[in-house]
């Protein structure tokens, strides 16, 4: 517990010693904002939610959550320090989940400034607060699924560009996967229960829930079983490399 | 008591490429190995294998009685490893580097402030401690290399190439070091640098593609080269042809090689026929022939003759690269 500890503390102040903390911030607060007020349109609609807002996340992290975790393991893999820290005496999961855990506490702070959103529509009006906190759950769980896929893309790679690129396939796939457009291309042969299966995979289908402040459990299985998939194949992509 | 590293039978294939082929060793305590070879030859690859990052082909590694693949954690918590070209994380400075690597290896509290102070100490990087590494020079980074290595006072100590891009001043005080802690550690190291074997190492292994080819006292090396026991002089005004025939009639003498810019001035290698030592009667036919002496001395051998045969490509003349 110490070693993973202390390679989280070691990642998380890496994003705050370069540029990348605050870059990463100022993008994801000044997106965030133009999404809401501008093509959400939180201010025309009238109402106390924040529905406006939680709507784009699936969006916004397609994008800057891939571009967050393409360094983690391709630049230790380029730089030579993965030889460093996986010759001291840790476990890989130690490091996978260290590092893993650190980005994931980064998002959440970059979500947490955020929360003027939230100060201003309760100063506006009167929203349900219980349904913004969950939608605050849902977002960071989700955020969470986007970064261990990101995280084990990178692991696979020395070159961040392809673990940018290939992460946000793939991310991309599994957010659109309850769409019709993924869903008519099974519809019609397959049988019902792979078209259901395929949409129950969707981030969409399953934030959507959690954006509306429905905590449903399967909803929470389904991100948590997903991060630990990936995590898991994450700690099989660092084993099974052979040298750097 | 079995020795602290222990390596039998390793091999390491990449592919249809044989790294380490076979190779099996022991080192104790108060050793020092010195690692030589042309590049590629498997000194980088089988470091790695006891350091734990590469996962042998066939073969076990053994540190202090661990397994280093079955008991990887505890078999590195011995070892302290250096890796080739220094690699360390651009974005911390060096006192953060060095607390972070101390507490993954669990130290805590006053006790890692006190193990970082005495390797900082050792390794003189008082004035660097606050700065980024990637702005550190490279003999300042190497030397932040070597810091993190010996902070958990290791009984193991893995160092590749750990003098390389120093400066001359530099390269003494890192083999000063190696050698203060040589009494109760087991250390290999990783050189192309010959001379350094002979400053710091009590063993000295020859590796070439994958293979041990030597094993042996850095002086046991040296005395394998045809300089060994050689004969360098000069004398005065000899003329070379005449310095040259005096010179080859003399018992024991293979060979003489005069270098020499004219006719007269002569400064010559006489080269003993294996196993001889002829410097007393060189010289009798010096004095003898009523030279004068400017320059005679008696080479211990040059572990680049020796580095050489054993290493190259029969026929090709080359090393692989």
């Amino acid at each position: 517990m110490t070693k993973t500890a202390a390679i989280f503390r070691r990642e998380l102040a890496a994003y705050f010693a370069t540029p990348v903390a605050y870059v990463f911030i100022v993008i994801f607060l000044f997106l965030n904002g133009i999404f809401t007020f501008y093509l959400g349109d939180l201010y025309g609609r009238g109402q106390a939610d924040l529905i406006p807002f939680f709507n784009w996340h699936p969006w916004l992290y397609l994008f800057l959550v891939p571009a967050l975790a393409m360094r983690l393991w391709a630049e230790e893999r380029r730089s030579g320090t993965i030889e460093l820290v996986m010759t001291l005496p840790v476990a890989v999961w130690h490091v996978v989940v260290g590092k893993y855990l650190a980005a994931w506490c980064f998002t959440g702070i970059a979500l947490a400034l955020t929360t003027p959103v939230w100060i201003t529509v309760n100063y506006l009006g009167d929203p349900d607060n219980g349904v913004i906190i969950a939608s605050y759950l849902g977002s960071l769980l989700m955020a969470g699924a986007f970064l261990a896929i990101g995280a084990c893309i990178s692991a696979l790679t020395k070159n961040q560009v392809i673990a940018f690129v290939v992460a946000v396939v793939v991310s991309f796939l599994f957010s659109v996967s309850g769409l019709p457009m993924v869903l008519d291309f099974f519809s019609g042969w397959a049988p019902q229960a792979i078209i259901d299966a395929v949409s129950a995979f969707s981030f969409l289908s399953n934030f959507q829930n959690m954006a509306k402040g429905v905590i449903d459990m399967r909803n929470i299985v389904y991100f948590a079983s997903l991060i630990l998939f990936w995590l898991f194949a994450n700690v099989l992509a660092i084993e099974l490399r052979d040298g750097a | 008591m079995e020795p602290l590293v222990e390596i039998k039978s390793l091999s390491k294939r990449f592919g249809p490429l044989v790294a380490v082929d076979d190779v099996s060793f022991a080192v104790d305590r108060g050793e020092v190995l010195g690692f030589l070879g042309p590049n590629g030859a498997g000194k980088s690859t089988t470091m790695r294998m006891i350091t734990g990052f590469l996962t042998p082909s066939a073969g076990t590694v053994t540190v202090c009685g661990h397994d280093v693949v079955g008991e990887a954690i505890q078999a590195r918590d011995r070892i302290g490893y250096l890796p080739e070209g220094a690699p360390l994380y651009a974005d911390m400075t060096a006192g953060e580097l060095l607390r972070f690597v101390a507490g993954v290896r669990s130290l805590k509290g006053a006790a890692l402030a006190k193990r970082v102070d005495w390797a900082v100490g050792q390794l003189g990087l008082e004035p660097v401690l606050g700065q980024q590494i990637e702005t550190l020079s490279k003999g300042f980074k190497r030397r932040v290399g070597f810091a993190q290595a010996i902070l958990h006072d290791p009984d193991v100590l893995i160092l590749d190439e750990p003098t390389d891009g120093l400066d001359p001043n530099q390269k003494h005080e890192v083999r000063t070091l190696i050698r203060d802690m040589a009494a109760d550690k087991a250390i290999i190291i990783s050189t192309h640098i010959l001379e350094e074997v002979d400053a710091v190492c009590t063993r000295a292994m020859i590796i070439d593609r994958g293979r041990i080819v030597v094993d042996c006292t850095p002086g046991e090396l040296a005395a394998r080269s045809r300089h060994h026991n050689a004969v360098v002089l000069s004398v005065g005004a000899a003329p070379a042809d005449e310095l040259r025939l005096a010179l080859e009639v003399v018992q024991g003498v293979a060979e003489v090689e005069i270098r020499s810019d004219g006719a007269t001035a002569a400064s010559c290698v006489v080269i003993p026929e294996a196993g001889r030592a002829i410097v007393s009667a060189v010289s009798r036919t010096l004095h003898d022939k009523g030279w004068e002496i400017d320059e005679l001395r008696v080479e211990s051998g040059r572990l680049e003759d020796v580095f050489r045969d054993v290493t190259r490509v029969p026929g090709s003349g080359v090393n692989p690269g």
